[in-house]
């Protein structure tokens, strides 16, 4: 398998696991997203906890969602790599470098953001990942009598603290700086660069890093405000 | 010495034909038995580096620079000329090689000329085939161009850079070499002598530009691929590192040099802006195909004339000279007549810009007539740099030229077979005098280098290495050490001399001398003077040059000061040649000899042969050899652009 | 104008180097950036400093060898141009200017401003050309191309090999050189043939060289002074996956 690992091992093979796992990420996000703007319905979160007994149920879902731990954890290994690797690429640095001259700052601070999203997670799953799988959720019963965990409660419990609220908010900050260029940064990686579609690519990607980070922004402010008045 | 041309008998268009299968040939298995060292990496050196290691010889490749790949031959922009008809326009071998003589003025041999017309095909096959991206029409097919006053389309080009993509063609077609072993490159490496072992070149000496280790390198052959000298002239359009030290220091080892004096002033080039100018850049001479040359009829309108001011100077009051004094050719006349001109209108008072000494090049019509963009798609990235180094817009006014030096027909002498007068040892691409006679045609230079080093010397060198014992050459010679305590005692002489005077100064001192009395026009009183200047200014070289630091690591001013120091000698045979050529012809031209209406007067009668001198020794004035050219096929006329 | 230089020195590879600062005066808007380093140097010597050794050959932008980091960016502060084209007329009277050699690992300094940049020609003796001997090729016209492929390939054949993408690469990147060649051949018919096997061995040259992986920053393209652009990197990216795809060479 040498040929493998020489292949992955590569600088175009280690930044093809990075976009790979990237734009996995992305469309996690997408799905994750679609699911938690449910929290906004105002029905008590009935909604809401139907959707995550469906989810923790479903033996699909609990598959790719191993999988998406084990992306995102090989998304920060690749990651930890190169970044080393490539700071390596220059022993002596300069004594003036201007790199806003010819690129983003979140372009030459992928690692920086994705550092602090990585901690953002952490702090995410520990908040609600882990107290739903194995902390003590009450449980809220449905119309039809059936008794579900009441998930909602938790994260309005969450939600309901300020400083929660604002490292959420502050996180996706990050997370939306990261998207702006890795969005086109992992097309740009797979080989799609073409004068028809990369303008679109673009166009999506800076959208995508907008929108997707205020949809998720927009809950934990929204159940904030909720809850107060 | 009798110089023997060795031109193979026979009808001028068998006579390549005929040599390939006369000459001896060295067995596929005991070509690599053979060494060669070739100096350069050119498309003169590149070219014959890698066919030569195809072949199967082992090679050594040398150049000054970091990598082959910046060789000067990198910064030809117009062309590459090839006799393949493809425009249907009654493009023909014979043409391709009449053209030559004829732009030569009938100062070069029939022979050489013709199978330089006669390979130029193959050369873009060649060139294609390795990747080159010429430039192509809609439907597929190379593009051509009508280059430097020809009369039919037979430039190939690619943009405005066309040695780049040939010089990168050959660099990876070397490279490819590399990787198999048989070429081994030595970058940052200078040849200072030339080792002859029995009368034969056996090897050379040479500098580590990083280390500054004099080191010695033994072959079963040399070829110098060395470029031109036009950096005598201090200014010229040639880069900064060119230099005349490996074709020079081999002619102190007895290789004979051939018409030093002809040299070549391109008529189109960025004016001088000031005393800090480094070097002169050129504006391909593509642009006097749509560029029309003016200055203003009257002195008073002239007289520090701006590019700006000028688009309002009304057309009666603007003189077209060349299309004026040439109404068929118009501004596409040869190089050597549009350089002169220039020179005459500005000695007139008649030249602008502030310095007085610069013409317009206007494309106010040709934009006008083919629009903004079929321009800008021909020259945009001239139009650029030209905006870039002035900062004048081109398309809006008009821009400023002015003849500088650009390239040296002479050179070492060579016979037939490419090989000098010392046996063993070859000259390629611009280091020889080669095949353009008194003055080169646009687009032939390339087609000269790559011929030379695809197509001619790796045969012909085979007639020569198939005498030799088939065995590595030894370096433990004499001739060796000899060699290196020359090398040595001269750079440490440099180093002692703790004077008071820059490199450059000396350098800029000989560039003036040299473009003053030996430029565009030349007269006998004023070559005299030059001598005596030049041997003045070479004494005091010796005396008080100041030299920076030690040889043992990079010296960019003991690099410099060698090269000027061979400049210095170079720069008073080629005022020898000028004065004894009593004659115009070409480049070359004495205010004595013209016709009645200011053009080059010949003397076939007593001139129409090769100069090739011969060293004599320190402070000697050199002797001459002849070598008479002999015309079979095309009759001597005098050139006519009228 | 007058300004002040602030210059990398070193004297070897070993060296450590240091800043030095030099005053200038009298420099004129019209001289290149380079001839304002050669009257640098001409009042060196006359001072007895060693000159400072930089790299250049063709002052027309072609070459490739001038290499100087110039406040903060490759070739200074103009876009599309090399050290040699820059004018002083970019500055200003009193300016302050740094100038730093290119930075690398694989870009070693051999002294002041002059670095080792033969990486970039092992990159090209790795598969940086087309297999063919000199002679037996057919005729230049056998093979049309047509003219946007050819225009595309000649974009990406400008590349002058100066390592400015490298320079301002944040991670001393070599993609948009090593892509610039593997594209231009990849797109022509004579390249194609070999076109998989020569990504394969050309990026495996580049890594083993030691410089960068990519980030796609662009900041390559943006200093390069060819305009070499970011397409190279996607092709070289496309050729060097299909290529570990379906090549059946297992030791690269
Ligand atoms: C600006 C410009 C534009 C031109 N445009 C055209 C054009 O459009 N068409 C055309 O046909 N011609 C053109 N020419 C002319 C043509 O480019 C040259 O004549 C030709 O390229 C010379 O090639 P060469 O291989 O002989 O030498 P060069 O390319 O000059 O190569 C010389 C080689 O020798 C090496 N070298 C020199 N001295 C030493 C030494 N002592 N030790 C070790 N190595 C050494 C150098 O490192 C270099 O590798 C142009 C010339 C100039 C200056
Ligand atoms: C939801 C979370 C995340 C998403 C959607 C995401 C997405 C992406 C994408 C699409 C890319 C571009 C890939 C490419 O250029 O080919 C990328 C690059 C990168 N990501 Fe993430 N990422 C996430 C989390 C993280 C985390 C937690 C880290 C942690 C350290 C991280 C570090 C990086 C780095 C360093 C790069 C740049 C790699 C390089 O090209 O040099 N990312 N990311
Ligand atoms: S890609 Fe551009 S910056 Fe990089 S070496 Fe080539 S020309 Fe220079
Ligand atoms: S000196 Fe040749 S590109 Fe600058």
């Amino acid at each position: 398998m040498s040929w493998f690992v020489r292949t992955f091992g590569s600088t175009l093979g280690r930044k093809l696991l990075m976009a790979l796992t990237g734009i996995f990420l992305i469309l996690f996000l997408v799905v994750h997203l679609a699911g938690n703007l449910q929290l906004l319905i105002p029905d008590g979160g009935k909604s809401f906890n139907i959707y995550a007994e469906t989810m923790g149920n479903n033996t699909f879902i609990q598959i790719v969602s191993k999988v998406n731990f084990a992306l995102i954890l090989l998304h920060i290994i690749v990651a930890i790599i190169l970044t080393r690797y490539n700071s390596k690429a220059r022993p002596v640095s300069y004594e003036n470098f201007n790199g806003n001259a010819n690129s983003t700052w979140s372009s030459r601070n992928m690692g920086v953001l994705g550092s602090v999203i990585f901690i953002f997670i952490a702090i995410h799953l520990s908040n609600f990942w882990w107290v739903f799988k194995y902390g003590e959720v009450p449980t809220t019963t449905l119309e039809n009598g059936t008794a579900v965990k009441n998930y909602y409660a938790v994260v309005n419990e969450g939600f309901s603290q300020l400083w929660i609220v604002g490292i959420y908010v502050l996180s996706m900050v990050f997370l939306a700086f990261h998207l702006a260029h890795g969005f086109q940064s992992a097309f740009q990686t797979l080989g799609l660069n073409h004068k028809k579609y990369t303008p679109a690519i673009k166009a999506v990607g800076k959208w995508f890093a907008i929108l997707v980070p205020i949809g998720f922004a927009i809950i934990p402010i929204y159940m904030y405000f909720n809850n107060i008045s | 010495m009798k110089l023997e041309s060795k031109i193979p008998e026979g009808p001028l268009a068998e006579k390549w034909t005929r040599h390939k299968f006369n000459v001896k040939l060295v067995n596929p298995a005991n070509k690599r038995k053979f060494e060669v060292i070739v100096v350069g990496t050119g498309l003169a050196g590149a070219s014959a580096a890698a066919t030569l290691a195809e072949l199967g010889y082992n090679v050594k490749a040398f150049c000054f620079q970091d990598s082959p790949r910046r060789a000067h031959s990198i910064a030809a922009q117009g062309g590459i000329n090839a006799a393949k008809n493809y425009q249907n326009d009654g493009d023909s071998i014979y043409r391709l090689f009449y053209d030559t003589i004829k732009g030569g003025d009938y100062r070069s041999r029939e022979g050489n000329v013709y199978r330089l017309s006669e390979v130029s095909v193959n050369i873009i096959d060649q060139c294609v085939a390795q990747g080159v991206p010429f430039a192509r029409e809609y439907g597929g097919l190379l593009d051509n161009r009508s280059f430097g006053g020809a009369q039919v389309s037979r430039t190939f080009y690619a943009r405005g850079q066309t040695g780049q993509q040939l010089l990168l063609g050959a660099y990876q077609a070397l490279s490819r070499q590399v990787s198999t072993g048989k070429v081994k490159l030595y970058p940052r490496t200078e040849m200072l002598d030339l080792v002859l072992i029995d009368g034969e070149a056996k090897g050379i000496i040479t500098r580590d530009l990083i280390t500054g280790k004099i080191e010695k390198h033994a072959a079963n052959a040399v070829v110098l691929a060395s470029g031109g000298y036009g950096n005598v002239f201090y200014l010229s359009t040639n880069a900064m590192g060119s230099n005349a030290t490996a074709a020079w220091r081999a002619h102190k080892k007895g290789a004979f040099f051939a018409n030093p004096c002809f040299t070549q002033i391109h008529p189109t080039c960025i004016p001088v802006s000031g005393d800090h100018q480094s070097k002169l850049t050129l504006m391909s001479e593509s642009l006097r195909n749509d560029g029309r040359v003016w200055v203003p009829k009257s002195e008073e309108k002239a007289k520090g004339l701006s590019a700006k001011e000028a688009v309002d100077i009304p057309e009666e009051e603007r003189d077209y000279y060349l299309e004026r004094k040439y109404p068929s050719f118009g501004n596409l006349v040869p190089r050597d007549v549009a350089s002169r001109n220039a020179k005459y209108v500005c000695d007139e008072g008649r030249g602008v810009g502030k310095t007085g000494l610069a013409v317009f090049l206007d494309f106010a019509d040709a934009i006008k007539r083919d629009g903004k963009e079929t321009i800008e798609a021909k020259y945009g990235n001239l139009f650029d740099m030209y905006k870039q180094i002035t900062g004048d817009n081109p398309y809006e006014v008009p821009m400023m030229i002015y003849p500088a030096v650009h390239y040296t027909m002479g050179g070492l002498w060579v016979d037939y077979n490419l090989q000098t007068s010392i046996p063993g040892l070859y000259a390629t691409g611009e280091s020889n005098f080669s095949d353009h006679g008194a003055n080169r045609l646009g687009a032939s230079a390339l087609m000269q280098g790559l011929a030379d080093g695809y197509f001619v010397l790796p045969y012909t060198i085979g007639d020569y290495l198939a005498t030799q014992p088939m065995q590595k050459v030894s370096d433990d010679h004499p001739a060796f050490d000899e060699a290196i305590n020359d090398v040595k005692g001269k750079i440490d002489k440099l180093l002692s001399i703790k004077g008071k005077k820059t490199v450059d100064e000396f350098h800029r001192e000989l560039g003036k001398i040299m473009w003053d009395y030996c430029g565009m026009s030349r007269n006998a009183e004023g070559l005299k003077k030059a001598k005596g200047l030049i041997k003045e200014l070479r004494a005091e070289f010796w005396e008080n040059v100041k030299v920076f630091g030690t040889n043992d690591e990079l010296n960019q001013s003991l690099e410099k000061a060698n090269r000027v120091a061979d400049f210095l000698e170079l720069g008073e045979l080629m005022v020898d040649d000028a004065l004894h050529r009593e004659e115009s012809c070409g480049g070359h031209f004495r205010e004595e000899y013209q016709t009645e209406e200011g053009e080059a007067l010949r003397n076939d009668e007593d001139f129409a042969y090769v100069a090739a001198w011969e060293y004599q020794g320190e402070n000697q004035d050199e002797k001459l050899n002849k070598e008479e050219l002999e015309f079979e096929n095309v009759k001597l006329t005098q050139r006519s652009y009228k | 104008m007058n300004l002040t230089l602030k210059v990398w020195r070193q004297k070897n590879q070993n060296d450590k180097g240091k800043m030095e600062t030099y005053q200038v005066s009298d420099i004129s808007p019209d001289m290149s950036f380079l001839e304002m380093m050669d009257v640098l140097n001409e009042q060196l010597i006359k001072e007895d400093i060693e000159p400072v050794h930089f790299d250049h050959d063709c002052r027309e932008g072609i070459c490739g060898m001038c290499s100087m980091h110039i406040n903060g960016r490759p070739h200074g502060p103009q876009q599309a141009v090399t050290t040699c084209q820059l004018h002083m007329r970019s500055f200003k009277d009193g300016d302050t200017i740094t100038i730093e050699p290119w930075r690398a690992g694989a870009f070693p300094v051999v002294k002041d401003l002059v670095v080792d940049r033969t990486s970039f020609d092992r990159i090209i003796q790795a598969g940086g050309y087309v297999s063919v001997n000199t002679g037996g090729v057919p005729d230049a016209n056998e093979i049309p191309i047509p003219k946007s492929v050819a225009d595309e390939a000649f974009n990406s054949a400008t590349c002058i090999g100066c390592g400015a993408c490298v320079a301002a690469c944040k991670n001393a990147s070599a993609m948009l050189f090593t892509s610039a060649k593997i594209a231009q051949l990849a797109m022509l018919p004579q390249g194609k043939t070999e076109a998989k096997t020569r990504a394969e061995k050309m990026v495996a040259q580049m890594d083993a060289e030691g410089f960068g992986a990519c980030t796609n920053t662009g900041a390559c393209s943006a200093e390069c002074p060819k305009e070499i652009s970011l397409e190279n990197i996607a092709r070289m990216n496309r050729e060097y996956f299909s290529a570990k795809a379906k090549s059946e060479n297992t030791d690269m």
